[in-house]
């Protein structure tokens, strides 16, 4: 379970993120909407530690994710993450850059790095391209390797964050199809998103960011149907 | 008449393989400098993108004078000082030691360049796996940011081991100093020059082909 109680985050003079409480659920499927510069990016970034806060405290099954203690390395490999970039390691091959993080991070042996490398490349549609580069795969199918990346590591929770914005539209339903593969196999996630259509059908639950606040959470049909907020019906008015 | 002292002699298949022992010195003090050179090198590049602050005050001058004083002013000060600290190299040694210097500043901002062109983004995908710091230079910032930045070091390996020529001014006899013996000797400048010249490229060619290769293999 994640538990985010009053976070805020400051880039310098800019506040980000203005006292954010949630939680989510180990199973659930949150999307998170809203207009570019509300900060919901910046709170997946919060989640595993990529991003420092100024107040608050965020908990991951009980660990607080920002105290001096804590091994980040390690409740990284709990919160696998996929980028707007794909970021692909272009050096290494596509089962390569999978098999990288199981081996060199949670130690395991070469074959068994290869082993859960080849069954998620598999999961995500990449079975026929393990010994290609990434620079010879489509966008799409970096962005399901980067997903197949982060399942190698067995995470608990996914984070997507805007995983679909810088595809070819064409490109964009694969992605989305191997995302609510995911959801459908109970993974736990929370997705950034830009794509309503997927955040009604898929989701547990929506929240609406808006300028550093949390506008609303709700069930889809509530966010999409029946809005409480002036702020989330007007930026749904826009998107649609 | 008969002979009187013969000052000059000629040319000889003794004096070709005084050039080729020569030329194995070239070969081994360039070596030398060239790999302490890169470690090191590498290091301050890293000192320098990861301290930018402290850095630039730091370091970076004193790069910034391996780099812009004349290489032979290098050689010829240190030689003759370093003994009033209490440092008696020989020529080699002063040699090892200015040409390691002098590699290590051209490759701190080839280093620095190799870092930077890893997108920062790059560098986030892959601690947030879990990779640690030093696992992400090792696995990730090397061999990419190293890929980018292999023309240029291979650029400072060849002018180095054409620099190590001013060397011979310490006295060391590698392959300019050995040229400068014989043409002494012989009065043949053009031939030996030539010759010479000849070693430098059998010296340079194959690491310029063997780099190419390398590129044409990592840009597939």
């Amino acid at each position: 379970m994640i538990q985010i109680r009053d976070l805020h985050k400051h880039f310098g003079d800019l506040h980000v993120l203005k006292g954010i409480n949630l939680d989510v659920n180990k199973g659930e499927v949150l999307s998170v909407i809203g207009s570019s510069g509300s900060g919901k990016s910046t709170l997946l970034y919060c989640l595993n530690n990529l991003e420092q806060i100024q107040q608050g405290s965020v908990h991951v099954d009980g660990i607080n994710v920002h105290a001096k203690g804590t091994d980040v390395n390690k409740l990284r490999q709990k919160l696998g993450m996929v980028f707007q970039q794909w970021n692909s390691f272009p050096h290494l091959t596509v089962l390569e850059n999978v098999s990288l993080a199981p081996r060199i991070v949670k130690g395991k042996s070469k074959g068994e790095a290869i082993a859960m490398a080849e069954k998620q490349l598999k999961h995500v549609g990449l079975g026929d391209k393990l010994k290609h580069y990434p620079n010879s795969l489509s966008g799409g199918q970096q962005q399901r390797l980067a997903i197949a990346r982060a399942l190698a590591m067995e995470p608990e929770y996914m984070l997507f964050d805007e995983a679909t914005s810088a595809l070819d539209p064409e490109k964009v339903g694969e992605v989305l199809d191997t995302m609510r593969l995911l959801a459908e196999e109970g993974m736990t996630m929370i997705c950034v998103t830009h794509e309503m259509g997927f955040a009604k059908e898929v989701s547990d639950r929506v929240a609406h960011f808006h300028q550093g606040i949390m506008e609303e959470i709700g069930p889809p049909e509530q966010i999409f149907g029946a809005p409480q907020s002036e702020h989330t019906r007007k930026f749904l008015a826009n998107v649609r | 008449m008969q002979d009187s002292i013969s000052f000059f002699t000629g040319f000889g298949i003794n004096d070709l393989l005084f050039l080729g022992e020569a030329a194995l010195k070239t070969l081994w003090i360039s070596a030398l400098s060239i790999a302490i050179g890169t470690l090191l090198g590498t290091f301050f590049g890293w000192l320098l993108h990861e301290g930018k602050l402290v850095a630039s005050f730091t370091i970076a001058p004193i790069l910034d004078v391996f780099r812009s004083v004349p290489l032979i002013i290098q050689l010829v000060l240190f030689y003759n000082f370093a003994p009033i600290i209490g440092l008696n190299f020989d020529p080699f040694a002063s040699g090892v030691v200015i040409l390691t210097f002098y590699t290590a500043a051209l490759v701190a901002s080839v280093a620095r360049g190799g870092i930077e062109a890893v997108p920062a983004s790059m560098r986030r995908a892959s601690r947030s796996l879990g990779i640690s710091y030093w696992q992400d230079l090792f696995y990730v910032v090397l061999p990419i940011g190293g890929r980018a930045v292999f023309p240029a070091w291979i650029g400072v390996v060849l002018g180095v081991m054409k620099d190590s020529a001013l060397v011979s001014v310490l006295g060391y006899v590698e392959l300019l100093k050995a040229s400068q013996v014989l043409i002494t000797r012989t009065q043949e400048p053009l031939l030996i020059l030539a010759i010479a010249g000849a070693f430098y490229f059998a010296l340079s060619y194959p690491i310029s082909r063997y780099a190419n290769k390398f590129e044409q293999r990592w840009s597939k």
